[in-house]
């Protein structure tokens, strides 16, 4: 009988321990997946904050000669006074070294100061110019000084310099407003990711204009203008279908028709913004259908008893109060859109530019493209280039997503 | 004052057909996508089996597509054989679901039977944060932390690690698309009858047992839907295996390798410029319809699936 009671319970305690042992797993299971999310993020974001500031090395720069614009040789200007900076360097090859500290834009940053501020010319200045990527990353300690030579990117003689420079208090870090402000650029001290930024806003532009109306005109006709039929049903197939198709199939079918039969141009945010409406319709079309759904047919016979025809009832009942619904599930297939870089590929808006698209035909390219060529880039700079651009998109990804809540809880109604 | 008709039969009211017509010609949008796809791929597929032949592309072991620039060029024509972008495809995606199977469902299950509900009010949406996250994001990701990492694990082992190894694509691939299996399992775990959990626990199971030999069988079909959208999801995905797997073919099982996917060689090849009409261009049409067919078809099967079973409760 003891025999018969101590087995089962030890059974009982196996089970149990089976249990707590399971229960355990379910944790670890969650548990690593957030731990790699917030791995992740943490490694971009470390990377990334290096992007906020940038170096800028002083010097003084003798303009007393000009009194126009026309007068001066800007490049010569900045190469002049930084060879007065350092007297000392006299052999050629030395002083080709020396012009590395600088980025290679300088001459264009001092006309643009010039050029904001006339009262410039005709007198010497100590003025900032921006350093070329390598003292940058040096100085956010990217690059081991204790490193023997050869194997580091900066070599004793620049290294020499930079001290100096930071002897006499001449290299400062400041906020890198370029970034936000300007466009690509091979040069990683002055690439920027507005021009890509102003493709994405460009080309969700033209996304939401298409799939909005076209995703709401065709939730109406499923849900109020059409009975269940064989036809509805295939209709419905393939809806949620081309919710799963492959986002690069979109982009083979953006580059065969929209751009090799309609010859719409290459790389336009217009052709982007085309394929990816074609990829967030679905999206839309089965979130409208759902926020139909939620209003009640109280509201439909209501509407319909007092003589209103299936299309007063639809307009001017059912559809304000899908509305939000509606919206929602609009921002949330445009925030899938932004994140969307292959077929953006395919359809060829993975150029080189450096200017910000003026229209929805100039060639673009958009943030997450902008990421995907950042990414390929050799030089050390742009790893923190690619990595605070991830994080500009991840920001406005989180403000459409919270959006979306807001405007979800702000107009949720209980009938 | 004009008298307006009033009649009991009702007007017509040309312009609410015209409207009802519009609208059902947006919801006819959906099926000329489609069409679209499946006529764009099919038609330059065709021209490009005009050039190669149907059993060479899918049954050829060699992958490497050149265009000739003179006609008498070495290698002139290019090998077109599908095999190795179909298996390294395969391996990428089993890793990935080998990484994303067990852990979506059990968190799925933790999350339906186990979790309170203000730790799923707050974990679930974190965890669908994972799926809202771009796959470029994942991408830069794996080559620049995980790959390396393994790389340098391996090392450790004494083993030979590819820098731009399957393993490292598979395993945050896997990340990615955990919350497509967790959140739709979850779902299905919902849609268990309480009935079936209270007659379990009432006969003296654990939790664990009533999980495990109730209602996870009972949601079987539900889960194995989940699976298969979510290997969909790995066969098509792009952007991580164009930035952290290889892009030279290479046959092999060994998931330390580089091998390069269907995806990554459609971008490849059609990522700056060519002409349109050749072979190697042509070929990329080629991929994407074997592509968007096996999506087409896991996706199909996935679906009747789910609702089978959603209708079979409800």
């Amino acid at each position: 009988m003891t025999d018969l009671f101590t087995t089962a319970s030890g059974h009982l305690r196996a089970r149990h321990r089976a249990e707590w042992r399971f229960r355990w797993l379910g944790r670890l299971a969650i548990v690593f997946s957030l731990g790699f999310l917030l791995i992740m993020l943490f490694s971009i974001t470390s990377l990334g904050k290096g992007a906020l500031s940038r170096a800028e090395i002083q010097l003084s720069i003798d303009l007393s000669a000009a009194s126009s614009l026309e007068d001066v040789n800007f490049q010569k200007a900045v190469r002049s006074a930084l060879f007065a900076t350092f007297p000392e360097v006299t052999d050629r090859s030395d002083k080709r070294a020396l012009l590395k500290l600088l980025s290679s834009d300088s001459g264009y940053e001092l006309a643009r100061m010039v050029e904001e501020n006339p009262a410039l010319l005709g007198q010497e200045t100590t003025l900032w110019f921006t350093a070329s990527d390598d003292i940058d990353m040096y100085e956010k300690g990217a690059i081991d000084a204790n490193l023997p030579e050869n194997r580091r990117r900066l070599k004793d003689t620049t290294l020499g310099w930079v001290r100096t420079l930071e002897s006499r208090n001449a290299l400062r870090s400041v906020f890198n407003t370029a970034f936000f402000t300007s466009g690509d650029s091979r040069e990683p001290e002055l690439a920027g990711i507005f021009s890509a930024l102003v493709g994405s806003i460009l080309s969700l532009i033209v996304c939401f204009a298409l799939s909005f109306p076209l995703g709401i005109m065709a939730a109406l006709s499923l849900e109020e203008f059409s009975k269940k039929s064989r036809w509805s049903d295939f209709i419905e197939v393939n809806i949620n279908n081309l919710a799963a198709v492959p986002s690069i199939v979109f982009g083979l079918l953006g580059m065969a028709i929209i751009l090799n039969v309609f010859g719409l141009p290459r790389s336009s945010p217009l052709v982007g913004g085309m394929v990816l409406a074609l990829m967030t319709l679905p999206t839309i079309i089965i979130a409208s259908r759902a926020a139909l759904r939620s209003v009640p047919p109280s509201i439909r016979e209501a509407a319909l008893g007092m003589g209103a025809t299936r299309v007063q009832t639809t307009f001017h009942h059912v559809l304000p109060l899908a509305m939000p619904g509606m919206l929602t599930g609009a921002i949330v297939g445009m925030a899938r859109a932004l994140g969307e870089t292959a077929p953006l590929i395919m359809i060829g808006m993975v150029a080189f530019i450096v200017d910000v698209p003026q229209g929805f035909t100039d060639a673009a390219t958009s943030l997450p493209v902008q990421i995907f060529l950042w990414a390929d880039s050799p030089e050390r700079a742009f790893l923190e280039k690619t990595s605070a651009a991830i994080l500009v998109l991840l920001g406005l990804l989180i403000v459409m997503n919270i959006a979306a809540v807001v405007l979800r809880k702000k107009f949720e109604r209980r009938y | 004052m004009a008298q307006r008709e009033i009649s009991l039969t009702g007007r017509k009211r040309p312009l609410e057909t015209l409207l009802k017509l519009t609208l059902n010609l947006a919801s006819v949008l959906a099926i000329f996508v489609t069409l679209g796809i499946v006529l764009s791929m099919v038609f330059e597929a065709w021209k490009f089996f005009q050039m190669v032949s149907v059993t060479e592309f899918l049954f050829g072991l060699e992958w490497s597509p050149q265009t000739a620039i003179r006609a008498d060029q070495v290698g002139s024509s290019g090998s077109f054989g599908a095999v190795p972008l179909i298996a390294g495809t395969l391996l990428i995606s089993s890793i990935a679901m080998v990484v994303a199977a067990p852990i979506g469902l059990i968190s799925a299950i933790y999350l339906s039977e186990y979790a309170s509900a203000r730790v799923r009010a707050w974990v679930k949406p974190l965890l669908e944060m994972l799926a809202g996250i771009p796959s470029v994001v994942y991408g830069f990701f794996a080559a620049l932390v995980v790959a390396p990492f393994i790389r340098m694990s391996g090392g450790q082992f004494g083993l030979e690690v590819a820098s731009e190894s399957a393993l490292a694509a598979g395993l945050v691939m896997g990340v990615m698309i955990i919350p497509l299996i967790s959140s739709l399992s979850d779902d299905v775990l919902n849609a268990v009858p309480s009935s079936l959990r209270e007659a379990s626990l009432g006969l003296g199971a654990t939790q664990a047992e009533t999980i495990k030999k109730v209602i996870v069988p009972a949601a079987i079909p539900g889960i194995a839907g989940s699976f298969l959208l979510a290997a969909s999801a790995a066969i098509g995905e792009t952007m991580i295996v164009v930035m952290a797997a290889g892009l030279a073919a290479n046959l092999t099982a060994n998931p330390l390798e580089a091998v390069t996917t269907v995806t990554a060689q459609i971008v490849a090849l059609l990522t700056g410029d060519q002409e349109f009409d050749s072979a190697k261009t042509l070929s990329a049409f080629a991929l994407g319809l074997l592509l968007f067919a096996t999506t087409l078809i896991l996706n199909i099967i996935a679906m009747r699936i789910v609702n089978k079973y959603r209708e079979q409760y409800d």
